[in-house]
């Protein structure tokens, strides 16, 4: 307690006499009250709060290459770059009028924004936050303009993302940032929920609700095109109901497997990254939102989308079959690991607590109050392709 | 089709009496709020934090359509209570008629076209 109102005070004051690094520094969203809770994962403990980023439903965060300023993406638009060393707002723009996440350009210099309303996205200069461009997600008719889902970051300041309507993944070239080249990939499958590129940049996978299956497509080849993965693997059954859409990210693989929510489905899909084929599944206790490799890919842990979800499961994978399952608190809303992984920080929204456990141990290592937590971003995810 | 046969004049003024009780006591179930006080609580929780997950906590929309009292002031109750309780094929908005019973489906319609409490 008095190691954090030190580092608190410390870090509040910026003082140049207690220089500090910013690699075990991270975020919580508290997602009712538009507040981010600052946490440090060496001592376990909350620094500070910073108010007034709106409307926090469904926020995301994505970390400047120094790991000083996160930048958070609200649902009503808002942009918000945080200075967690100073622990205040560095500056804040509306920028749309409803908006799901962004991406950070692989130099830094860039973000995108995904936006549900007006449709597209747009690109700002990370530094100032001056919009740069816009690529408007028009499809059909060209009238109409699709839900953005799905942008991740891939190697040479690419951003790649999805168009919930229009079943079409789109990569956009943003190497000169006020001109971006766009290639369409068109007929990826319906409705495509979230997509991911992997950690290594070289693909993306994006997650359909419409059909049983998921879109692949390989970054590195020169024309690229999107093929189907584990096409039917519903196996003709009727889905079970969806009460929360699944999360998909980079923490899917793990090494050559990759661990995906099935929809509809009390299962995690495995798929192969060396053949593109189904390697198993593994039954859980409810849909699953977030399967989450644990670093190194020993093990995943998997959280739950309502009713059943005050229960996480830890899936071993040599056994491919859970091996523990935890009860954090009400409505376990995200779970994020440090960067080695030997601390998984977990949030319980309707208990108002972030849980702290030693994951060789499972044991519960702090408990820190939080205002309906949601979402939990380390600053490790900095220096992470596709976070 | 019995009543019918009386003639046509009948017939209309049983329709129309079917049609008044039905629309009466549409009224009435459309402001019948759930007894207990935690009950309501309950339901206005779930609506704002698991329908918000897709329509936003403050209802604007998000992968779903916006819930707010403008958005709805033209809609279909009962069309409206249908999809809570059996969702809607063909999109991702599901059945939640295991959460809740079609008088407390109504009552969340009637919150919703009123605007939430505390919603800006």
């Amino acid at each position: 307690m008095r190691r954090s109102l030190l580092l608190a005070l410390a870090l509040i004051a910026g003082c140049a006499t207690a220089p500090r690094g910013t690699g075990d520094l991270g975020l919580v969203v508290e997602r009712a009250s538009g507040s981010l809770l600052l946490v440090e994962t060496s001592g376990r403990t909350a620094f500070a709060r910073v108010e007034g980023l709106g409307d926090l439903s469904h926020a995301a965060a994505v970390y400047s290459r120094d790991g000083r300023y996160a930048y958070v993406f609200g649902r009503d638009g808002g942009l918000t770059k945080v200075d967690l060393l100073h622990a205040r707002i560095a500056q804040r723009r509306l920028q749309a009028g409803n908006s799901i996440g962004g991406a950070i350009s692989s130099d830094g210099k860039l973000l995108a924004v995904a936006n549900y309303e007006p449709g597209g996205i747009r690109i700002f200069d990370a530094a100032t936050l001056e919009l740069l461009s816009e690529v408007p997600s028009t499809w059909g008719d060209g009238k109409q303009r699709a839900k953005v889902i799905g942008i991740a970051d891939a190697p040479g300041n690419r951003f790649v993302y999805s168009l919930f309507e229009a079943g079409e993944i789109w990569i956009v070239d943003a190497a000169d940032p006020r001109r971006p080249q766009v290639t369409k990939l068109n007929g990826i499958g319906k409705q495509p929920y979230d997509g991911f590129v992997t950690p290594n940049g070289r693909h993306y996978i994006a997650g359909l609700f419409g059909e049983d299956g998921l879109a692949l497509v390989d970054l590195w080849n020169p024309k690229p095109a999107a093929r189907r993965v584990l096409d039917g693997y519903g196996r003709g059954q009727e889905p079970l109901p969806v009460y929360k859409m699944p999360h998909l990210r980079g923490w899917a693989v793990a090494g050559r497997y990759v661990f995906l929510p099935a929809i509809g489905r009390h299962e995690v899909l495995v798929l192969d990254t060396v053949s593109w084929t189904e390697a198993g599944r593994i039954a859980v206790q409810g849909q699953p939102v977030f399967a989450v490799a644990q670093p190194g890919g020993r093990r995943v842990w998997v959280n739950f989308a309502f009713p059943k979800n005050d229960v996480v499961q830890v899936i071993d994978v040599p056994e491919m079959k859970v091996v523990k399952e935890l009860r954090p608190g009400r409505a376990v809303l995200h779970l994020e690991f440090t960067p080695r992984g030997e601390q998984v920080w977990i949030s319980s929204r309707d208990d108002n607590v972030v849980v702290v456990y030693d994951t060789a141990s499972y044991v519960e290592t702090a408990r820190l109050a939080a205002r309906s937590p949601s979402g939990i971003f380390l600053s490790s995810r900095a220096a992470m392709t596709g976070f | 089709m019995k009543i019918c046969l009386g003639g046509m004049k009948y017939c209309w003024s049983v329709l129309g009496f079917i049609f008044m009780v039905t629309s009466w006591a549409g009224e009435l179930r459309a402001v019948a709020a759930p007894e207990s006080a935690g009950r309501r609580e309950a339901i206005l929780h779930m609506l704002r934090q698991d329908c918000g997950s897709c329509h936003g906590l403050t209802m604007k929309g998000g992968l779903g359509p916006a819930l707010l009292p403008e958005a709805l002031a033209e809609k279909d109750v009962d069309q409206m209570v249908y999809v809570i309780l059996n969702g809607r094929r063909g999109t991702p908005m599901p059945p939640w008629r295991d959460f809740l019973d079609e008088a407390e489906a109504r009552w969340v319609v009637d919150q919703l076209r009123r605007g939430l409490p505390g919603a800006p």
